[in-house]
Order: C-alpha cells, then sequence, then structure tokens
C-alpha cells in the first residue's frame, strides 16, 4: 500500500509540474495576473507530494518491504539503521528521487525568498523550473520506478553496495545534488531574463546569491567525495580523474566562473551575454554529468545503470534543455548591451581572465572525459585517458589562475594602473616566494623547483588575501576609525577573503602530498617492525570482527615516533555478508601535519600479511582549504547588501506596480 | 579605437589565446597519454609494441596465480580464451582479484613477453565484468555472450 501511495504522490507531482511549467510561462509573456498566480501554489504543492513520495520509499527501507524491487535490490534485514535511510539515495531509482526532491527544494526556496522580485520575473523562474523537473519525473515514472514491485517477494535483501556503507556517502549524494540542482536556479533566472528580453544588474543581484549557494554545496560535495575515496578505497589517494569525478568537477569549474562574472554583471552592467552562456552552460554540464554517470557508458563504481532506454531518454532531453536554451539565447543575444567600459588594465580583465582559465581548465577536462567514448562509438579503437593527461593539462592552467586570485581584488573596476598595483604587491610577492624557499626545508628537508613553485603561490593567495583586509581595516585616508572599519566591512569581503585563503590552503596541501608523500608495500610478519618516514610499524597481529553485515579481519600495527608510541592504527578487511564483496577499511591517525594510513593486503601465511603503508603530509589541508572555500560561500551568499537591496526595490516595485494599475483603470 | 571596440578586441584576444593554447596543450597531452586497450589475442599476435604503455583485460586463468617469495610480487596469466598472456605485478592486489574473475590491468611488455603491470584494475562488484573484458571475451568468439555473468538475478 506504502509504495503505491509513493508512485501515485510522485504522478500527482508530475501533474502539477506540468501546470507550474506551462501555466506561470504564458501568464507571464501575456501578462496575466491569474495565471502568473498559479506558479507559487503548483511549486509547492510539487514539492509537498514529491516529499509524501520520497518518505514512502524511506518507510518501505525501514520496514524491510522486500516486496520493492528496489529496497530489495539495496537493503537488508540486518543493514544498520543510518545506511536504511541513506540507501534510499544508493543506487540509481532513488538517486532520481532524490534530484527531483532537491530541485522542488529549490524551487519551494525561490517561491519564499522571491517575495521582492517582480512577479512576472519569478512566475517564468518557476515554470522553467517546472520544466526541468517535468523532465525528470517523466525519466524516473517511465525508465527508472523506484516503487516497481517483484513477485515472489523475496525473503532478503541483496544488501546495499559496501562501498556505500560509509558516514562520508551518507552526506556525499545529497551534497553534490544540491549543487548539481542549485546551477537550475541560476539557469532558470537566465532563462527568465532572456524570455523577458531584459538582462540588467537587477537580474545578476537576484540570481548570485542562489548561484553562490548552489556552488557552496557543490564544493561540499565533491570535497565530501574526495574524503571519501581516500578513506575508503584504501589506495591513499584523493583523486583519481576518475571521469565521474571529473562530470561532477567540471560544473564546479563552471560554476565558480559564473558567480565571478556574475560579479562583473551586477556591479559593472558588463559581461551580460557571457554570464548568461555560463549559467546556461553550469546547469547544461550539471546535466551531461548526470548523463555521464547514469547512462552506463562510463566505467566506473558509480555506473548503476547500464539501461540505452535511460541513456537515450537523457540525451534528448539534454538537446532539448541545451539546443532551447541556446536557441533562445541566439534570438535575444542581439538585444542585450553590456553598457560598461574596461581597459586592459582592470578588474574586470582579472575576472575575465579567471573566466577564460577556469572554462579552459574545464574544456580540457571535458575533451578528456569524452574523447575515449568518442573513439569508441566511432570503433576507431578503445583508450584510456588516465590521471597523466589531467594532470599535465590542469596543473599549468591552475598556475596563472592562483597567481590572478592575488592580484584581482587589488585592481581597480574599469581602469587601475599597473605601477601602483605592482608596487602594492610588491612586497606580498616577495613574502611569499620566501616561504615558498623556506617552508619545504622545514617540513621535508628537501625541496624543488615545483614545490617551490606551488607553495610560493599558496602562500601568495593566502598573504595577499590577508593584505586585502588589512588595508581595508588601515587604510590612512579615510576618516573613520579602524575599528568602525573593521564592522563596516561587508560579509562578502570575508567570503572573497576566506575563499582565497581556502585556495591557498588546498594548493599547500595538494603539492606537499604531491611531492613528500612516501608509500610502502610490504610483507609483514607478526611481531616484525617496518620504517618509513621517520615512522616505525610495528605489526601486532590480526583478530576477527563480528560487525553487523559482516564479518572483518582487522590488524592492529602500533605506530612509533622517536622510539613513542602514537598511535594504534586498526586497519581492517571486511566481507559483506550478502554480496560477499570484501572491503578495505583503512587505519589512519589523522594529523594537522601529517597523516599516517595502513591498508591491510591479502594473508601471505599464517604469520605473514600484505600491508600497504603511507605517510601523507599535510593532507587534511586538502578537505581544509575546501571547506574555507565553502565557508567563503556561504559568507559571501549570506551578505545583507542582497536583502538590503531586496527591500529597496520592494518599494520601487510596489510604486510602479501601482502606477501599473493606475494606468490600466485610467 | 572606440573603447567600445577596444574592448571587444582585448575579450576576443583573450578568448582565443586561452582556448588556443589549452587545445595546443590538450592535443599533446592527450597523445603523450592516452593509453590503448589490446585484448590477449592481440598480444599473443604480437600486434603490441614493447615498452609502450597499453591495458589489457580478460579473465584470471584459475590455478596461475604465482606469489613471489618477496611476497609482494604475483604473476598470473590472463586470457580471453583465444589467446593467454602473462603479467607480473609488484604490489598489493585489488579486493577483488580471483582467479576466474575479469581484471583490466595497465603496463608495458618486456623482452621476455612478459606484462610488467603497473596497475591491476578489479571492480567493486563480484557479478561485474568491466565492458572491455566483456567484449574481448565477445571478440574471441568462444564464449557466448549469454555466458557473461551480468547483475541480474
Amino acid at each position: 500500500m506504502i509504495p503505491e501511495i509513493g508512485h501515485f504522490a510522485l504522478i500527482i507531482a508530475l501533474c502539477l509540474a506540468l501546470v507550474q511549467t506551462i501555466v506561470p510561462i504564458i501568464g507571464a509573456q501575456t501578462n496575466t495576473s491569474q495565471w502568473i498566480a498559479v506558479a507559487k501554489p503548483a511549486a509547492r504543492g510539487q514539492f509537498l507530494f514529491i516529499i509524501i513520495s520520497y518518505i514512502c520509499l524511506t518507510y518501505s527501507f525501514i520496514k524491510n518491504d522486500f516486496s520493492v524491487l528496489y529496497v530489495a535490490n539495496n537493503a537488508n534485514t540486518a543493514l544498520p539503521l543510518q545506511y536504511k535511510i541513506s540507501a534510499v539515495w544508493g543506487a540509481h531509482e532513488g538517486s532520481l528521487l532524490l534530484w527531483v526532491l532537491m530541485l522542488s527544494a529549490w524551487t519551494f526556496a525561490v517561491t519564499i525568498f522571491s517575495r521582492s522580485l517582480p512577479n512576472n520575473m519569478v512566475a517564468r523562474v518557476i515554470g522553467v523550473m517546472g520544466f526541468v523537473s517535468v523532465g525528470f519525473l517523466l525519466f524516473t515514472l517511465l525508465t527508472s520506478n523506484p516503487f516497481e514491485r517483484i513477485f515472489p517477494v523475496p525473503l532478503e535483501g541483496r544488501d546495499l553496495n559496501p562501498l556505500l556503507q560509509d558516514p562520508g556517502l551518507v552526506i556525499h549524494p545529497p551534497m553534490l545534488y544540491m549543487g548539481y540542482v542549485g546551477f537550475s536556479v541560476a539557469f532558470a533566472f537566465a532563462i527568465a531574463a532572456l524570455l523577458d528580453g531584459k538582462l540588467d544588474s537587477a537580474w545578476a543581484r537576484w540570481s548570485r546569491p542562489w548561484a553562490t549557494f548552489a556552488w557552496v554545496f557543490l564544493t561540499i560535495g565533491i570535497a565530501l567525495g574526495s574524503w571519501w575515496a581516500y578513506h575508503e578505497l584504501g589506495w591513499g589517494g584523493w583523486w583519481f580523474w576518475d571521469p565521474v569525478e571529473n562530470a561532477s568537477f567540471m560544473p564546479w569549474l563552471v560554476g565558480t566562473a559564473l558567480i565571478h562574472s556574475l560579479a562583473v554583471t551586477e556591479k559593472r552592467s558588463s559581461f551580460k551575454n557571457w554570464t548568461v552562456l555560463l549559467a546556461i552552460l553550469a546547469f547544461s554540464l550539471s546535466l551531461l554529468g548526470t548523463f555521464l554517470v547514469r547512462s552506463g557508458v562510463l566505467v566506473s563504481v558509480h555506473a548503476f545503470a547500464t539501461d540505452p532506454a535511460r541513456g537515450v531518454y537523457i540525451l534528448l532531453f539534454l538537446a532539448i534543455v541545451i539546443g532551447g536554451s541556446l536557441l533562445l539565447y541566439a534570438l535575444r543575444a542581439p538585444k542585450i548591451k553590456s553598457i560598461g567600459q574596461f581597459d586592459l588594465v582592470s578588474r574586470e580583465t582579472a575576472l575575465l581572465l579567471n573566466n577564460v582559465l577556469l572554462l579552459v581548465a574545464m574544456f580540457t577536462i571535458l575533451v578528456g572525459t569524452l574523447y575515449p567514448l568518442f573513439l569508441d562509438a566511432l570503433n576507431a579503437g578503445k583508450i584510456s585517458v588516465g590521471p597523466p593527461y589531467f594532470n599535465a593539462v590542469f596543473v599549468p592552467l591552475m598556475l596563472p589562475l592562483v597567481l590572478i586570485i592575488g592580484i584581482g581584488p587589488f585592481l581597480r573596476w574599469k581602469k587601475a594602473g599597473l605601477a601602483e598595483t605592482f608596487k602594492k604587491l610588491l612586497k606580498i610577492l616577495v613574502i611569499g616566494l620566501v616561504i615558498g624557499t623556506a617552508l619545504p626545508f622545514v617540513v621535508a628537508g628537501k625541496t624543488s623547483i615545483l614545490v617551490v613553485l606551488g607553495i610560493s603561490l599558496g602562500a601568495w593567495s593566502i598573504c595577499a588575501a590577508l593584505y586585502y583586509l588589512f588595508r581595508n581595516v588601515f587604510r590612512k585616508e579615510a576618516k573613520l576609525s579602524s575599528f568602525q572599519r573593521f564592522k563596516k566591512i561587508p560579509s562578502a569581503t570575508y567570503g572573497m577573503v576566506v575563499a582565497h585563503i581556502g585556495i591557498g590552503i588546498f594548493v599547500f596541501g595538494v603539492t606537499f602530498v604531491g611531492a613528500f608523500e612516501q608509500e610502502k608495500e610490504v610483507p609483514m610478519r607478526i611481531g616484525e617492525k617496518v620504517e618509513m618516514a621517520g615512522y616505525e610499524f610495528g605489526f601486532n597481529g590480526v583478530k576477527n570482527v563480528q560487525g553487523p553485515n559482516y564479518s572483518s579481519k582487522q590488524a592492529s600495527l602500533n605506530v612509533y615516533k622517536n622510539d613513542k608510541l602514537i598511535a594504534t592504527l586498526l586497519p581492517e578487511k571486511r566481507t559483506y555478508l550478502v554480496q560477499e564483496s570484501p572491503m578495505t577499511e583503512a587505519g589512519i591517525d589523522t594529523g594537522f601535519l601529517r597523516d599516517v594510513y595502513v591498508a591491510l593486503g591479502e594473508q601471505i601465511d599464517n604469520e605473514a600479511w600484505g600491508m600497504r603503508l603511507y605517510y601523507k603530509p599535510f593532507i587534511q589541508w586538502i578537505w581544509l582549504g575546501a571547506a574555507l572555500m565553502a565557508l567563503g560561500g556561504l559568507l559571501a551568499a549570506l551578505d545583507k547588501r542582497y536583502r538590503l537591496k531586496l527591500k529597496r526595490e520592494k518599494v520601487a516595485i510596489v510604486s510602479a506596480n501601482a502606477k501599473q494599475a493606475a494606468a490600466a483603470t485610467s | 579605437m572606440r573603447p567600445k571596440r577596444k574592448q571587444r578586441l582585448i575579450f576576443i584576444t583573450i578568448l582565443f589565446l586561452g582556448f588556443s593554447s589549452a587545445a595546443a596543450l590538450g592535443v599533446y597531452a592527450l597523445q603523450k597519454n592516452k593509453t590503448y586497450f589490446h585484448t590477449p589475442a592481440e598480444i599473443v599476435a604480437g600486434n603490441v609494441q614493447q615498452d609502450k604503455l597499453f591495458r589489457v583485460g580478460g579473465l584470471v586463468v584459475e590455478g596461475s596465480v604465482n606469489r613471489f617469495s618477496d611476497g609482494v610480487t604475483t604473476e598470473f596469466d590472463l586470457t580471453d580464451t583465444s589467446g593467454t598472456v602473462t603479467l607480473r605485478y609488484k604490489g598489493l592486489l585489488p579486493d577483488l582479484f580471483r582467479e576466474g574473475q575479469g581484471i583490466v590491468a595497465q603496463g608495458k611488455l618486456n623482452a621476455d613477453g612478459i606484462i610488467i603491470a603497473q596497475e591491476v584494475l578489479a571492480k567493486h562488484d563480484e557479478n561485474y565484468m568491466p565492458p572491455e573484458v566483456a567484449d574481448a571475451l565477445k571478440e574471441s568468439g568462444a564464449s557466448h555472450p549469454d555466458n557473461i555473468p551480468k547483475k541480474n538475478y
């Protein structure tokens, strides 16, 4: 009964989504206020029914209702409760339901936080989001119904993929989806503005916080995925350039470009065409990511489905969305005028360079991800493009980007003096180089040109961000006291500073781990000690441990530094009972300056086991940096400027509406 | 030049420089770093040069896995049923490496015709068969596609 209610609720949601698409958009084009008024209730109703549907599926999981195929495939009576709840998005069908839930949640948020926007605009935005929702709901209902029943009902479920039974994976997909789907809001704003034919700086101001929020979620989602891979895959890596990682990274790069380009459009009324294209591109890449992951064209852990019907559907949908929005753009673009002008040396140029570098980086990743697929489709041979390619193209593109991060904020809008800026930043450059030269020696006792370059750039970006804040507080020329100025700094500025520091921290982590990590794969006998990177690993033995739905061999190793015991690591090799798949749980001693990481390999004989030992300097800085970027984005999105201006506009709109009404009656 | 035009020129120049350098970088790196996939039969037939990195996929031959005395080096045979090659790998094998299991490896041929693997991949699903392996088996014709395990029950 419950699954049928869920299924039915999903169908009602589809009907509401159709209404939400058609009525408000027609209403907005013809200025019919009754039709426009349908937008919000339809969107809220859709949200409600999708919640009902989602709760029904979760309930089926908690109650072990194995008559539902999806539950039978992805759960088991022995599965712990938290993983039953997260198993809802553990495979294809449920993760689509999560996707539409997120989409309707974002739409719901738009209905709440858009009171001050013109009704026409809101109606169009909600209509466009409704269209996307129709696409995904149809996809779910036609090709991937999570409520499908099976008969005979199995007594026991096949259990959740053991790889996904990890706290990191409980929150990774929802965060990632929040980001992916969040770009649909910026996309909807862009399309709404194109439909309206009016792209002004108000439009940029409205969509800016939404784009930034989506970017924050995506940042957290990607970072969690990487953190999970580090803990769960037992290879000690944090990024593999796996096609699925790339699928989430490409929208992130374009999203990063978008939030910077929106700044120019808002402040300077420039880059309008470019910003619209970026908004369309960011969302298209989110859809492409879904296509790549869900259609099964990629060889990956994430590719659940290998159903050609699904692939064809998503491809068609992708074609409609991208083709339709580009067509609309082509029709409207001649009308869009960018007003602001700028010189070669200006903040605009710096942001333009930032955008180009990010886009070019995205483009090279896209090529590396799709090229093997193209060759395969053309029967031109099977190739694979691995990390060496991505590192070779990505790193050289990021070096100038980090350099610009330091300079950009110090450049004035429109026209900046090159000599003046250089004079301001010379000391920061020197400090960066000094840190870059000295720090590797302190940390590792050795260095190389690439390390000096990496650390200098990381230090440069951190110091430049701090210096920017410092100058804003202790400026000589202004009348206010330092404290008053400190209080007056908008939250958006803190956001920029924190995010740019995050980049620097991230670069530190990547550089140090890349250059100074150490790895040893050795057979170890019980009682034997192995030395690596100044740490001594003593193998105490292996014992059997029983988990709720797995049995495990747990090794115990003592880690010593200078003959002092600093940690006891317990790496495991688990066998999940239902799927009979082995899983590695790494034993990790996490530290601010280094991780010591042990993965348990095969048993060699009674006394000896294969063991993989890693020393990972500064690896936590990678996620710390990502967390700071996300925090920075959050601070920027919460800037009260957006709310204040909204209030002021509200007054203007109310008076404009009154004038319109007066004109209509007279 | 009018400022408007000058601005457009800056815009286009930067875009052009960015994308063309990326294209050059990308093509160069692709040429250098792409690795071809070969079936064991192709390798046996001598279609693969020595010292060139490539990928190979197939089933691990039952009873062929042989661990060296150093504890971390393993040698095993890989087959697509119409050809069999020997691989040597120094390092811990992935969790799902088993005899009879489909795997993909990346490595180079040495002078003795043994593939020195740098990487061995086996996916995290006992029923999973890397598509390359499935294709290689299909191409060899010896195995009917229906015999290839699928994620079905």
